[in-house]
């Protein structure tokens, strides 16, 4: 049953990357890569790994389906024809994927225990995990515990992809709120036709928000955490901003209120390590945080997540912001 | 009082899945985008609600039932809210929605 | 005796079955808006789709993700359809037989 399942996933999983090479009508081929990513996170549910499929389901489907579309209100929206059929680079890309296919012959079965990434961390993060840092979801518990220095990485990889962003492309063209012309695009303010819509995500826009703050905490417990709960919460904004504009969205939370927020959170992140340092500990060791290690491990897990939540949340709506903001230029 | 649950369930997950071929077979066969909207939407809901209320009996009254609920709602109020969204946007792009049929061909 | 889960797996494959015909539908389209009727009925498959392999597989926590992909896909439609308010000839006159329509310059529908 499994297997089919797989094999159908999969073979979907092609059909859809062939269409997506093959059109070159750029807005199909967004439409396309976001089906392509619902695929895989159903692929991923059936690998059980529905951590992964969290962030690709808000992520893939969510975020980069609306920041492709800003970019191509922004460029063209047909792909240019190649000047030349580039056979020896296909070549070369054939022969390396035999060459790795090959290779993946000698790999030990799928989720089989024997093999060798299963023998060294993986048996004493299972076993101890429950006794040494608490959440019964031993994802959070790598993520945030016993791997928090790859974690506080990623967050400020996030936050210095804001920083490129904002400082590449920034908020030109926004400085006057009142006196630009109504501009096509995916933040138009011509709201008054679009009545049901405007009413109806009136209404979810809270929701949405609750369901972040529950997926924040409730990381801890189920699939979840802080780039998913980020990613959730700035969808919510992102719902307000494609109704009611761009305009009334900076007025609502304006970018620079958002770079502080993104700072805040790298900043508390880093905060904990350099805190549980003057207490005594390593870096990031959360045991000497409170009395008891449990109660240090989850005081410091949920002011990580609490930081990374931050940043996610910011960013993404940062550069949202400024996607969206250039278009505006192009009268 | 078990059985009885269960033939309710599997009825209603039955229905549904009976209402979500008959949408693909429509929008596969269909020969407008208006109509093909019209089965897509429609069925879709339908086989929405049957199925995931088919789930809903079947787990009881646990927390799982509560997001269950939770999901129905939001798929019910959320798919016709786009549905419309889209027919409107259509209508405003140009699409006819009674085009000559003999010319469709 | 068929139970429960039988019923279960014989949903999912029906399931499956849909989907594909909707990628048929995505991929084939003629106008843009037939694709994105496509693509929000794929969502909501795939929502059914991952709640009945919860049940299936007999882990609840898979709801919390059904619900997100209801969430996005919901997003994504909205999205898509605000980005066609200023773009007429984008989504009406496609055409396979590769002519380049004009998008470029029709940004503005006044």
């Amino acid at each position: 049953m499994d297997l089919i399942i797989d094999i159908t996933l999969l073979t979907f999983l092609g059909i859809t990357a062939l269409a997506i090479n093959r059109i070159d009508k750029l807005f199909c081929v967004i439409m396309l890569s976001g089906l392509y990513s619902l695929l895989c996170a159903s692929l991923f549910v059936t690998m059980d790994a529905v951590d992964v499929a969290f962030t690709e389901a808000a992520v893939g489907t969510g975020i980069v389906t609306v920041l492709l579309l800003s970019t191509i209100g922004a460029t063209d929206t047909q792909q240019r024809s190649a000047p030349h059929r580039p056979l020896l680079a296909l070549l070369v890309v054939c022969t390396t994927g035999a060459i790795l296919v090959y290779g993946t012959m000698d790999m030990p079965a799928y989720g089989d225990p024997e093999a060798p990434v299963h023998q060294h961390v993986a048996p004493r993060y299972l076993n101890e995990s429950l006794h040494e840092v608490g959440p019964p979801n031993i994802v959070t518990s790598i993520l945030a515990s016993y791997r928090g220095i790859d974690t506080l990485g990623e967050t400020v990889v996030i936050f210095t992809a804001g920083l490129s962003v904002v400082g590449l492309i920034g908020f030109r063209g926004m400085q006057k709120f009142g006196d630009r012309k109504r501009a096509a695009g995916i933040t138009g303010d011509d709201m008054d036709e679009h009545l049901v819509l405007r009413i109806i995500i009136k209404i979810f826009i809270p929701l949405i928000l609750l369901f972040a703050l529950y997926v924040q905490f409730h990381g801890d417990y189920g699939p979840g955490g802080g780039f998913q709960a980020g990613v959730i919460f700035a969808s919510g904004f992102i719902f307000y901003t494609l109704m009611y504009g761009l305009d009334k969205a900076m007025q609502v939370i304006a970018p620079r209120v958002l770079g502080y927020i993104g700072a805040l959170g790298v900043l508390i992140y880093g905060g904990v390590g350099v805190a549980t340092m003057l207490l005594g500990g390593n870096f990031l060791d959360y045991n000497v945080l409170m009395h008891d290690p449990l109660h240090g491990q989850h005081l410091g897990i949920f002011l990580v997540e609490l930081g990374v939540g931050l940043t996610v949340f910011s960013i993404m709506l940062l550069i949202f912001f400024a996607f969206s903001s250039r278009k505006g230029l192009r009268q | 009082m078990e059985t009885m649950l269960s033939w309710i369930s599997t009825l209603c997950i039955g229905l549904g899945v009976f209402l979500g071929v008959t949408g693909a077979v429509g929008i596969f066969r269909l020969p407008n985008f208006f109509t093909r909207l019209h089965a897509a939407s429609i069925t879709d809901s339908g086989c929405a609600f049957l199925i995931l209320f088919g789930l809903m009996l079947q787990s009881g009254l646990t927390i799982p039932t509560v997001k269950l609920c939770f999901i129905l709602i939001f798929l019910l109020i959320s798919s016709p809210t786009a549905t419309h969204a889209l027919a409107k946007t259509a209508l405003d792009c140009g699409a006819e929605p009674t085009p000559h049929l003999h010319e469709e061909r | 005796m068929i139970g429960i889960t039988h019923i279960y797996a014989g949903a999912c494959l029906a399931l499956l079955a849909i989907m594909g015909i909707t990628i048929f539908r995505a991929i084939l389209g003629p106008s843009a808006f037939d694709r994105v009727m496509a693509v929000n009925m794929f969502g909501t498959k795939t929502v059914l789709l991952l709640s009945l392999l919860g049940f299936l597989s007999g882990r609840p926590d898979f709801l919390d993700i059904a619900l997100v992909y209801a969430l996005v896909n919901f997003l994504s439609t909205i999205a898509i359809l605000r980005f066609f308010e200023g773009r007429t000839s984008v989504a009406v006159e496609e055409d396979p037989a590769g002519g380049a329509p004009s998008t470029k310059a029709s940004s503005s529908e006044e």
